[in-house]
């Protein structure tokens, strides 16, 4: 949501503002219960080992009240803010997609008979109904770009369906990014657009220390009203406008994506590629951290006796030798055509299978790479690299 | 039309990941190393495939593998696949006995153009293993044999031991409305038919133009559709079928892709020009 004072002229500061309205700082462990008391799991961030995660959360005391990070290519530590802001850091290692594309998720268990018969049963478990407190904008498009994959094809993923349309989303505009941010160029962020029940906008100028709280959905609207919010004034949709705005100003990246897909397109011989396998391990925390990437593989386990199998699907990375393996041998053999597979899906073969990129400029990829590889410079380098052959055409 | 039939049975709301017991009717060694299992849903329900289809085949705690499915598509109910034993999962496939339990999904992906393919001459190209999946179409083209035109099958393997569904080549071979040529990479004297690449038959087959239907290592493919170029086809009357890693079927795991392609849901049939350039990368 772009905050703007639409209805409004400018000097009516003092008038009420068209929808939103005012959350309390001290009000927001009662948005936290009336979520709960709704029977949501709460998730969102809170610190575990040296980062800020998300997770499983109980209350307000679990949030990282006060803390930020410092992010840049291969490198990350916490750090204490000098204020207590709630939202006050950016992304860590952690995305949403743990909860709606687990790590781990049992597909079936089979049983077999003394005969060597088997029935399956697909576990149709009962799918937790979650409350995400505290999605960027970004983190909101990546599971966006995800639905396109689990609920958009022909085929329905059922678990996540199930798990997704439970989900209540409470949303925060970005008011700090990082150096290792390149929302806007992506076009994502900081400020959301759609796709949330409730989005805050955490407003801190001197003393005053509030949300600017806005629903989208209904089931948002109801819980609004429930918490009787006092309605927000212009002047307070303006104080949120430049907070957004001062995230603008911090996204630390850029990359040009004009021609962006057929230039990589055009690239697949491209020499940086060579350059890039140098650098690269083939470790996969890239495509782990990242909150698009979808990709897993299928673990089997017998017992002993061999009378019940499980079949558990498993995070994957492109980046590993055994992802392309087909008898004889895997069609990716190198770290070349391992980084050119991730780097070109993210940015190009994923327009043309899901009409989005695959990737929505979170940073997280550069912070996480132990070789502080960099996606916006790796396609900056390509396009130098192409323009240098042609004569800076 | 098939293709439409096959759709409003995928948007069932059955979680497309759970995989479907089958129970085994029969196991038949072909050559050495590749057995065709003929399988019924334990449930009894149907099963209904295109030619060129796959399905994702689930050996107990093994498993799971695509398989072309390479039986009559007529048959209803029956599920024939033809595996080839290369690993830890196909090796369990090929020794299963009747009675035996089978997981299966799908059948996944497009089928061969024997649809759009009435009206003209039509060449089916094989190599190996890739046989089996071009076998259903040449059951559907024979079964309604009077609307296409000259139908053509090339045929190459290894060795004359390696000849897969060497009696039934042999009975098509007998009829007067198809021609079968078959070709060795190498052979002892008793060998009478040619020796070489199944490229070298493509100037030799009676189909010199129409739809031309390819199944084989991608080396093998690679030289065929350069040969049937050379002979006249056009690009987009060529069709292949691509091999990948596959861990879903049905697009959710990535290990199919080829560049913008998911293999198994934009294939595994492709028209040649959708692939073309995908095919001069290397790694890709
Ligand atoms: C669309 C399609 C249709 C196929 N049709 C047939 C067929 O009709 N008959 C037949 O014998 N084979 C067919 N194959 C190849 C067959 O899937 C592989 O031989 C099989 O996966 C090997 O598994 P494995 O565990 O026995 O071997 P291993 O070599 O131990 O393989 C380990 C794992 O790698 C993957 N893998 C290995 N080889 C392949 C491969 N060629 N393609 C995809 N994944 C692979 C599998 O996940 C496998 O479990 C087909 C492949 C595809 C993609
Ligand atoms: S970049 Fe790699 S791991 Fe990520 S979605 Fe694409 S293929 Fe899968
Ligand atoms: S590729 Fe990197 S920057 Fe883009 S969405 Fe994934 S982790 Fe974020
Ligand atoms: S096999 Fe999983 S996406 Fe194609």
């Amino acid at each position: 949501m772009k905050v703007r004072p639409r209805d409004f002229p400018r000097e009516d500061s003092a008038r009420a503002s068209s929808a939103a309205s005012i959350l309390a700082r001290d009000a927001l462990p009662a948005l936290l219960a009336a979520l709960r008391t709704r029977g949501y799991q709460l998730v969102g961030p809170t610190l575990r080992d040296g980062a800020i995660a998300i997770d499983r959360i109980d209350g307000e005391s679990d949030l990282p009240i006060g803390w930020t990070e410092e992010q840049d290519g291969g490198r990350y530590r916490l750090r204490r803010r000098e204020d207590v802001a709630v939202f006050g850091y950016t992304v860590g290692p952690w995305s949403w997609k743990t909860f709606l594309v687990p790590p781990e998720t049992k597909l079936v268990t089979a049983k077999r008979d003394a005969g060597g018969a088997f029935t399956v049963d697909a576990g149709l478990a009962e799918e937790p109904k979650y409350a995400f407190i505290g999605v960027r904008s970004c983190e909101l498009r990546a599971i966006q770009v995800q639905d396109r994959v689990f609920l958009e094809g022909p085929y329905v993923d059922r678990g996540y369906r199930l798990r997704r349309e439970a989900a209540f989303i409470v949303a925060v505009n970005c008011t700090q990014a990082a150096p290792t941010c390149f929302c806007v160029s992506m076009r994502t962020g900081p400020h959301h657009e759609t796709g949330y029940d409730l989005v805050l906008t955490e407003i801190m100028e001197g003393q005053r220390h509030e949300f600017l709280v806005d629903a989208g959905t209904e089931r948002g609207r109801e819980l609004i009203d429930e918490l009787a919010l006092r309605p927000a004034m212009i002047a307070d949709v303006e104080g949120a406008e430049a907070a957004i705005d001062r995230a603008v100003a911090q996204n630390g990246r850029k990359v040009v994506t004009d021609g962006m897909r057929e230039l990589l397109y055009r690239s697949y011989e491209d020499p940086r590629w060579d350059d890039v396998a140098k650098r690269c391990m083939s470790c996969g925390n890239c495509t782990m951290v990242c909150p698009t990437c979808f990709c897993t593989t299928v673990e089997d386990a017998a017992d002993l006796a061999g009378k019940e199998a499980t079949r558990t699907r498993k995070w994957d990375s492109c980046h590993t030798l055994e992802f392309s393996y087909i008898h004889g041998g895997s069609l990716r053999p190198n770290a070349r055509s391992r980084y050119r597979q991730w780097m070109t899906h993210k940015l190009a073969t994923w327009i043309d299978q899901f009409g989005v990129a695959g990737c929505v400029g979170c940073g997280r990829c550069i912070t996480w790479c132990p070789a502080g590889i960099d996606i916006t410079e790796e396609l900056a380098a390509i396009r130098r690299s192409e323009e240098a052959r042609h004569g800076g055409h | 039309m098939e293709s439409q039939l096959l759709e409003s049975e995928q948007t069932s709301l059955a979680d497309p990941m759970a995989t479907r017991p089958f129970r085994v009717a029969k196991n038949q060694r072909e050559i050495d190393g590749t057995h065709t299992i003929e399988l019924r849903p334990a449930d009894g329900d149907g099963f209904r495939f295109a030619p060129g289809q796959f399905t994702m085949m689930y050996a107990f705690g093994i498993g799971e593998v695509p398989i072309s499915i390479s039986g009559d598509p007529a048959r209803a109910g029956t599920l024939e696949q033809t595996i080839r034993s290369v690993g830890a999962v196909s090796a369990a496939l090929c020794k299963v006995r009747r009675d035996d339990t089978v997981g299966i999904r799908g059948p996944f992906g497009t089928p061969w153009p024997v649809v759009p393919a009435v009206g003209n001459d039509v060449m089916l190209i094989a190599g190996g293993i890739g046989l089996a999946p071009l076998r259903p179409a040449i059951y559907h083209l024979l079964r309604n044999r009077a609307r296409y035109g000259k139908i053509s099958i090339l045929y190459g393997t290894r060795q004359p031991a390696d000849i897969l569904f060497r009696s039934e080549l042999e009975s098509w071979r007998g009829r007067f409305d198809l021609e079968v040529l078959v070709t060795v990479d190498s052979a002892g004297r008793d060998w009478r038919a040619p020796v070489g690449p199944v490229t070298t038959l493509i100037p030799r087959a009676a189909v010199r133009e129409g739809i031309a239907m390819v199944c084989g290592p991608e080396i093998m493919m690679r030289f065929t559709v350069q040969t049937l170029l050379d002979r006249g086809f056009d690009a987009d009357q060529i069709f292949l079928s691509m091999e990948r890693n596959m861990k879903c079927g049905i697009g959710f795991c990535g290990h199919c892709q080829m560049g913008p392609a998911f293999v198994c849901k934009d294939g595994p049939v492709f028209a040649y020009p959708d692939i073309e350039k995908l095919m001069r990368v290397r790694g890709i």
